[in-house]
């Protein structure tokens, strides 16, 4: 660990400073790479060689809790044959780390698998050079073991820190390095521990809540309870100064509607925050939670065809059986459990930024314009946060900590309260989906139509956008619409169409991706119009969906799944048409985020009593390709269903009266020990197969599974989630 | 004047004011990791300590409430476990924390200090609880990556081990 006054020297300072601190910076020795990435086509970009004979690794991709930076290490280790305690992985850092992207769309190992990979080969190869001149033998006849390298035939040795001891490489890549067969790996593709859980588990990692920057102040944002619409921000009409008089120590700092008060005393600095007095506009209405759905449906939109195949009208005049579906998907909350920290120190020719951010690149984007900087006089830090499913407010706070240190004139560490977080998230938006699909008389799809109403995510931060920066969605591209691959794509079906009906962002809350984003809607509705056309044509909903798909990964998956769960045929629901007592159902869903392949079977209970619907177990199956780290994907699978349950079965983000309502765990709660249900990962691993992202994949699958196992159980197919008590009951009843 | 309070054994002068919460105090003044802000509203336990061994929101615990109490953070918890099964030097770990490494059971690990704090008072005074035991002491505490499952593991096994210690 790097104390952080070490972390906030700059390069040129630690180079005066000599050999003992070079372990964690290796010399790159261009100026130009001051204000950094550095270039990715250089070793000493992504590792450098101690003289203790281990080796660090430099990547640009964070570690979210989601333990892809062990994932990484492995990979560089196999190319390097070290063990896994010889090697560490340097902290993301826009002055020295290389940028790979940000770390979403669980890209890490995706990405950053063949990226690490090549490097360390680049790395061993030079090594080896240099062996083979020290030991007086040919490349070939070197083998290494744990950095050792030893000639067939000599007793000779030489290790790689006393090759390189703590110096650079000083070499771009060769472009001839290559990297080692599946069939040599001891490392990759098998079950290492996670490097980091010892010292959370002794309570003695620092997450960035823990960071202190010397002489900082504590800081807390003052906004209105819960945001409004998008567009309308927060407008102040007047702050009472007097109302924190008995605060003694307390300065507030304003830039046009950003609003903040820092002390020396972080006690005072939140009793502050609450107690100040402030009178903000009124904003304009929101539909509220039960007339949202209504008011997207009927709003003027911008509509594009995401996907058209075949001819969709002639497709449907072949059917036997058509079903529509539809799904009124909830505004979801990332609600980090730690609300999000942030440390800042703003001078008036550069600025130092901690934060728990995705992309520490995109953030020094975003903040340059803000303070007034080049991004080259920005350094971003990254330091580990709670885990944060996509993007929620780590970037907004850390534009908050900047602002209040500009405007203070010191270091300032600036945590949101709970409050905060839930109420200014950029939320999972809330989803309109009709489908329409059909089978002919062989239960072969032969048509299928997909309609999605949703606005896309929000461009501007809330911190810029109070100082003055107009709200602006994102461009509509990307993987917020319909997904082809979630909509129907793993089915063979000749026939599709796929609409987006765009929403006007700015009249809607704040939006950005959500773990899995839109998926689960995108499932909720696609997966059960399959079930009920199983339904229609008497067949199995597993034998329909092996009739209908030619894909070998998913069927792979769909076949693991089942076996898991040891599906039995039938044909689904209504298990028991009784009233009055516990009814059981069981459901299967297939679904992904972006490239890997999910398949989820659940079963539930549900009382038409009460509403009351409990998830008792749930499987979920992954194929991710070659899998760097099974245990650790089969952790990532078990976090997948547990979210799922409880984004199906709770989460939704209140919203009447102009605001958002949902500001902390009892107005927004989450699924708890007492009904977390069974669950069971299962890896389909493929060797040969380039690794994949394996952090979201099971969440479509599950959401489908749920909806489909809740018509087993009571032969009513729900259109909304989540599926609380008063909608099963209405539902039920109806 | 001056209030002082023991945590994890010690005795340490404070200059927070009395209404300051525990949390405050632990985190800033006495520079502690393991208790932690999550949503200064008792609603979900990432600030646990147990006091007198019992499981307290430090949060919202004002610490004047807690002086000439003994405060045990995640940071003592290893002694206190020693302290209760009459071991002469605490282990580095407390059995469920080593269990939780063994089940790979943290994703981002935040509400871990709650989890273990938690689970350490549960086995205190349940020494081999049942699922249904574990999931009602440890409803209080909420985990936002999912990783309720491999918790419950943890705690059965924890139990394991100080069974195995015991005899």
């Amino acid at each position: 660990m790097i104390a952080p006054t070490e972390m906030l020297l700059p390069r040129r300072d630690l180079l005066k400073l000599g050999g003992a601190l070079l372990i964690a910076f290796p010399l790159i020795g261009r100026a130009a790479d001051q204000s950094g990435p550095p270039d990715a086509k250089q070793i000493d970009t992504w590792l450098a060689i101690h003289s203790d004979n281990t080796a660090t690794l430099y990547i640009g991709f964070v570690e979210l809790g989601q333990g892809s930076s062990t994932g990484l290490a492995q990979v560089a280790a196999e190319e390097l044959d070290l063990g896994m305690d010889q090697i560490t992985v340097a902290p993301v850092d826009t002055q020295r780390s290389p940028n790979q992207g940000g770390t979403y769309s669980s890209a890490a190992i995706q990405r950053g698998r063949p990226q690490v990979a090549l490097a360390a080969a680049e790395a061993r190869a030079a090594l080896m050079s240099l062996a083979a001149e020290r030991l007086g033998a040919p490349v070939t006849q070197l083998r290494v073991e744990r950095g050792r390298i030893a000639a067939e035939g000599s007793a000779a040795t030489v290790t790689y820190g006393e090759l390189l001891g703590n110096r650079p490489f000083s070499l771009p890549f060769s472009g001839q390095a290559r990297t080692k067969p599946e069939s040599q790996y001891r490392l990759v593709g098998h079950p290492v521990p996670r490097r980091d859980l010892p010292a959370k588990v002794l309570g003695v990692h620092r997450y960035i809540q823990h960071h202190r920057l010397p002489g900082m102040l504590h800081g807390r944002v003052v906004r209105p309870r819960g945001q409004a619409a998008y567009g309308a921000g927060a407008r102040i009409l007047s702050i009472d100064e007097t109302s924190i008089r008995h605060l003694q120590g307390v300065r507030v700092l304003r830039r046009g509607d950003f609003l903040g008060v820092v002390a020396a005393d972080e006690w005072l600095a939140v009793q502050a925050a609450q107690a100040l007095r402030v009178i903000w506009e009124k904003p304009p209405a929101l539909p509220g939670q039960e007339g949202l759905h209504a008011q997207m449906r009927a709003a003027k939109t911008d509509d594009r065809v995401a996907l058209e195949r075949g001819a969709l009208d002639a497709g449907f005049r072949d059917a036997v059986h058509v079903r529509t579906q539809a799904c009124l998907g909830p505004y979801q909350a990332h609600a980090s459990f730690a609300p999000h920290c942030a440390l800042a120190d703003v001078k008036p020719d550069a600025a130092v930024v901690i934060a728990s951010t995705q992309d520490v690149f995109g953030l020094r984007r975003s903040l340059a314009p803000l303070l007034g900087l080049a991004q080259e006089q920005i350094r971003v830090q990254y330091a580990e946060g709670a885990g944060t499913y996509g993007h929620s407010c780590y970037d907004d706070a850390a534009q908050a900590a900047a602002l209040l240190s500009q405007l203070a004139g010191a270091p300032v560490r600036c945590q949101f309260m709970r409050w905060d977080e839930h109420g200014w998230d950029t939320y999972g938006p809330a989803h309109v989906g009709e489908v329409r699909a059909a089978v002919t008389a062989e239960g072969k799809l032969c048509a299928y139509e997909y309609h999605g109403w949703q606005h896309g995510w929000s461009l501007v931060e809330t911190s810029a956008q109070l100082t003055g920066t107009a709200a602006a969605p994102w461009p509509a591209s990307g993987p917020q619409g319909v997904n082809p691959l979630d909509a129907g794509g793993m089915y063979d079906i000749p026939n599709v169409k796929l609409v987006n009906h765009w929403l006007p962002a700015l009249d809607y809350l704040r939006g950005a991706w959500l773990r899995s984003p839109l998926d689960l809607s995108f499932s909720f509705a696609s997966e059960q119009v399959m079930d009920a056309l199983a339904h229609a044509a008497g067949l199995d909903p597993l034998e329909f969906r092996r009739r209908n798909i030619r894909d070998a990964r998913w069927l792979g998956v769909l076949d693991a799944v089942a076996k898991a769960a040891d599906w039995t045929p039938r044909v689904v629901g209504p298990r028991s048409k009784s009233r009055g007592k516990v009814l059981h159902g069981r459901g299967l869903g297939l679904g992904t985020h972006l490239v890997s392949h999910g398949a989820a079977v659940a079963d539930i209970e549900v009382d038409p009593a009460t509403g009351r619907v409990r998830i008792t177990q749930l499987w979920g199956a992954i194929d991710a390709g070659f899998i760097v780290n099974p245990a650790n994907v089969e952790s990532q699978i078990i976090g997948q269903l547990v979210q799922t349950a409880s984004r199906m079965l709770l989460e939704e983000v209140t919203l009447d009266g102009g605001r958002v309502q949902s500001l902390d765990w009892s107005s927004y709660p989450i699924l708890r020990f007492e009904d977390c249900p069974e669950v069971t990962p299962v890896i389909v691993q493929r060797p040969g197969e380039r690794s994949t992202g394996a952090g979201e994949e099971t969440m479509a699958a599950a959401a489908g599974a749920i909806a489909n196992a809740f018509f087993d159980a009571t032969g009513v197919r729900l259109d909304r989630y989540p599926m609380t008590p008063e909608r099963v009951r209405k539902a039920l009843h109806a | 004047m001056a209030l002082s309070i023991t945590v994890n054994a010690e005795r340490r002068e404070i200059s927070a004011t009395p209404d300051t919460p525990l949390l405050y105090v632990l985190t800033n003044e006495l520079k502690l990791t393991g208790p932690r802000f999550g949503c200064g509203l008792a609603q979900c336990g990432s600030c646990s300590v147990l006091v007198d061994g019992v499981e307290r929101r430090a949060c919202v615990t004002p610490v004047a409430a807690v002086a000439g109490r003994a405060i045990t953070t995640l940071e003592g918890l290893p002694a206190w476990h020693a302290g209760q099964t009459g071991a002469k030097t605490p282990p580095a770990m407390h059995p469920l924390q080593q269990a939780l490494i063994d089940e790979q059971a943290l994703q981002c690990g935040y509400c871990y200090n709650g989890m273990i704090i938690k689970g350490a008072e549960l086995l205190s005074k349940t020494p081999d609880p049942t699922d249904a035991q574990i999931r009602k002491a440890m409803n209080g505490h909420l985990c936002r990556c999912g990783t309720y499952p491999r918790i419950i593991k943890a705690i059965h096994r924890a139990a394991r081990l100080m069974a195995g210690q015991r005899t």
